[in-house]
């Protein structure tokens, strides 16, 4: 087991390498010198320092020199800052392995520092999303495969299309002018204010806010979930041990909830990385639509003000989540199924 | 003499008729009244909208870009604009045809390059296998492992694309699924004993992949394509109503709401007629995937519809 975990863990690294390559060439090829948003700081307008700065930050590098200082760094190497052929100080850069992500541009603060700041209100939506989208998901999953073709299956269907046919952020500007606009039962945003009035969390205060957020987040999850369930569960109560179970003369109820249920569930369990991959972007668009202060406006922000520091940071980020997700994902596997672990 | 018995007996034996697989998925479509119905609305979708604008302007004496500050915020039924109008006086039915004409372009184009991206390079990663196939699966790993929202937003916002770019980007980033899902299938078919007899009398391995594999993907990856075809417009719709999609002044369905968060006081009308166009397209485009998944894969057990 271990050694399989090891083993999932070594094959994360590429993948990891692949996508910093991305972020790194994003950055690369986006139009303007970086270092000129960085100068634009009237302090450091300079032209010399501004030249010392480009060579302490290594980006007078040839691109590979960039990446691999961008990576792990400069500060372990002299580098020539006045130019006048001798090295003569150390780098600036810690590098992105050692946990440093840079300078941002626009707050003039560690890009890791603010993510950091962000990422628990993220966390907050799209894990409730997560768990409101798997727990109804599997419900209507099996309430659909238990009346298989009859009207609660085709209703069920419907809603699960058409949920999945409507662009959310729609979905949720709809839901503010019914029941913010119209009916004002719900906040239409201010969670930013909560956040920094009370510097915590108001429990009762926070859910009113989270209520069309998570709801609208996940309408995705529950849609693919229930339709993942339903065929799964369709599928396993054709098996042979369910008709085994059958013909032992265990009830129905016996059936569906100790044999049949817990085999349908493993493929949907192991699906939890990849929904939780789905979520994180799709909190991007959701977090603009109530005004939600998390990782998603910063980023949206940050790509709008060229902030290039932040937004590789956010995309090296995001995908380690990812990633670990899909390792959470598999490794799950493996527990719930021992077939896998045979093999 | 003989051969002429032969032959008669022979045609006695036949099945009267042969049917293809083609042959078979248009008559179970022919039959599947929702597949057929989206199919319709698709195609009137389409229609109105290529054909629509000038009729629409010339009859109505619209423009598409004309603004007027003074008929800001008409509700729908106001005189000469059916559907009312936007922020800027617009007429909002004329730029729902246009936007169309914008949305469903990027649909189209947009899904046939990623799945000739996706299936070119399934096929040759399934196919060949060894190195070739470890860089195109390390690709695919590591681009499915960032969100491609993330990625659309940061390309969209620092090159601000046009629309023929956006659809480029939309391609070069989106063939993943595809590629993964043709390698997964040529994997499989690789393994079934024509492949084998063809390889033994020689068959190249170019003409191969293009007469005897890709003519076995090809029904999995048409119904790929139309459920693509619907995701475009969704994400379409998300790119833009974050502002770095489609660019003003060119309507699309999907910025057509980017600013309606601001005014949805007074214009109600602008919020819903655009959602509810992208719902209906985008519904229409994957109850025609599940139709033809359902005629095309005569295998099929899951059907959605019963």
């Amino acid at each position: 087991m271990s050694t399989y975990i090891l083993r999932r863990l070594l094959q994360g690294i590429p993948t990891f390498f692949g996508v910093t390559i991305i972020a790194f060439l994003l950055m690369l090829s986006a139009p303007g010198d970086p270092i000129e948003l960085i100068a634009f700081n009237p302090t450091r307008a300079d032209p010399m320092a501004t030249e010392i700065l480009r060579r302490k930050l290594g980006l007078d590098q040839p691109p590979v020199m960039q990446y691999i200082y961008w990576l792990i760094g400069n500060d372990w190497t002299r580098v020539d800052t006045d130019g006048d052929g001798q090295v003569d100080s150390y780098g600036e850069r810690r590098g992105l392995l050692r946990g440093d992500l840079g300078q941002s541009l626009k707050h003039r603060r560690p890009v890791g520092e603010l993510i950091m700041e962000k990422i628990p209100a993220t966390l907050l939506l799209t894990f409730s999303a997560l768990i409101l989208g798997y727990g109804m998901g599997i419900f209507l999953g099996i309430l659909a495969a238990i009346n298989h073709k009859t009207w609660v299956d085709q209703l069920i269907r419907v809603f699960t299309v058409i949920g999945n046919a409507m662009p959310q952020f729609w979905l949720g500007l709809i839901l503010i002018i019914i029941l913010s606009v119209n009916f004002d039962i719900l906040p239409m945003s201010g969670m930013r204010d909560i956040t920094r009035r009370n510097g915590g969390f108001d429990i009762a205060e926070t859910a009113k806010h989270m209520i069309m957020p998570v709801f609208v987040l996940s309408l995705g999850t529950i849609a693919f979930i229930s339709r993942f369930t339903r065929t799964e569960l369709l599928e396993v109560f054709e098996r042979d041990f369910v008709r085994t179970a059958r013909s032992k003369g265990l009830t129905n109820r016996r059936v569906w909830w100790l044999h049949a249920l817990p085999n349908a569930l493993i493929p949907v369990a192991t699906f939890i990385g990849q929904a939780l991959g789905t979520l994180l972007a799709g909190a991007v668009i959701i977090e603009k639509v109530f005004n939600w202060p998390g990782m998603g406006r910063l980023v949206v922000d940050a790509v709008f003000n060229r902030d290039y520091p932040l937004v590789m940071g956010s995309v090296v980020i995001a995908a380690a989540m990812f990633i670990l997700g899909l390792l959470i994902s598999d490794i799950l596997y493996t527990l719930l199924d021992p077939r896998v672990r045979l093999k | 003499m003989t051969t002429a018995t032969t032959q008669i007996r022979l045609g006695a034996e036949a099945p009267k008729k042969t049917r293809t697989l083609w042959q078979n998925a248009a008559r179970h479509i022919l039959r599947d009244k929702l597949t057929l119905a989206a199919l319709l609305v698709l195609g009137l979708m389409t229609l109105l909208c290529v054909l629509g604008p000038p009729v629409v302007e010339n009859v109505l004496e619209l423009d598409v870009n004309r603004t007027s500050i003074p008929d800001k915020f008409l509700a729908p039924g106001a005189a000469g604009h059916i559907l009312g109008t936007d922020h800027l006086g617009r007429d909002q039915l004329i730029r729902l045809l246009y936007g169309g004409r914008v949305s469903l372009a990027i649909a189209y184009s947009a899904s046939v390059m990623t799945i000739l991206i996706g299936v070119a390079l399934g096929l040759i990663a399934g196919y060949y296998g060894g190195r070739v196939d470890d860089l195109i699966t390390w690709v695919v790993t590591t681009l499915s492992s960032v969100p491609t929202l993330f990625l659309l937003l940061i390309a969209a916002a620092f090159w601000t694309p046009s629309a023929e770019l956006l659809i480029v980007i939309l391609a070069l980033l989106g063939w993943v699924g595809t590629c993964r899902l043709v390698r997964g299938e040529v994997l499989s078919l690789k393994e079934q004993e024509y492949i084998a007899a063809a390889q033994a009398v020689g068959v190249p391995n170019f003409r191969l992949l293009v007469h005897h594999i890709l003519p076995n993907v090809l029904p999995i990856v048409i119904v790929t394509m139309t459920i693509i075809a619907g995701n475009l417009i969704l994400v379409e719709s998300g790119l833009s109503f974050l502002g770095v999609g489609v660019q003003a002044p060119t309507p699309s369905w999907g910025n057509m709401l980017t600013d309606s968060r601001s005014y949805f006081n007074i214009g109600t009308h602008l919020v819903i007629w655009p959602g509810v166009l992208i719902m209906v397209t985008v519904l229409c485009f994957y109850l025609v995937g599940d139709g033809l998944r359902d005629a095309l894969d005569p295998r099929s057990s899951w059907r959605l519809a019963e």
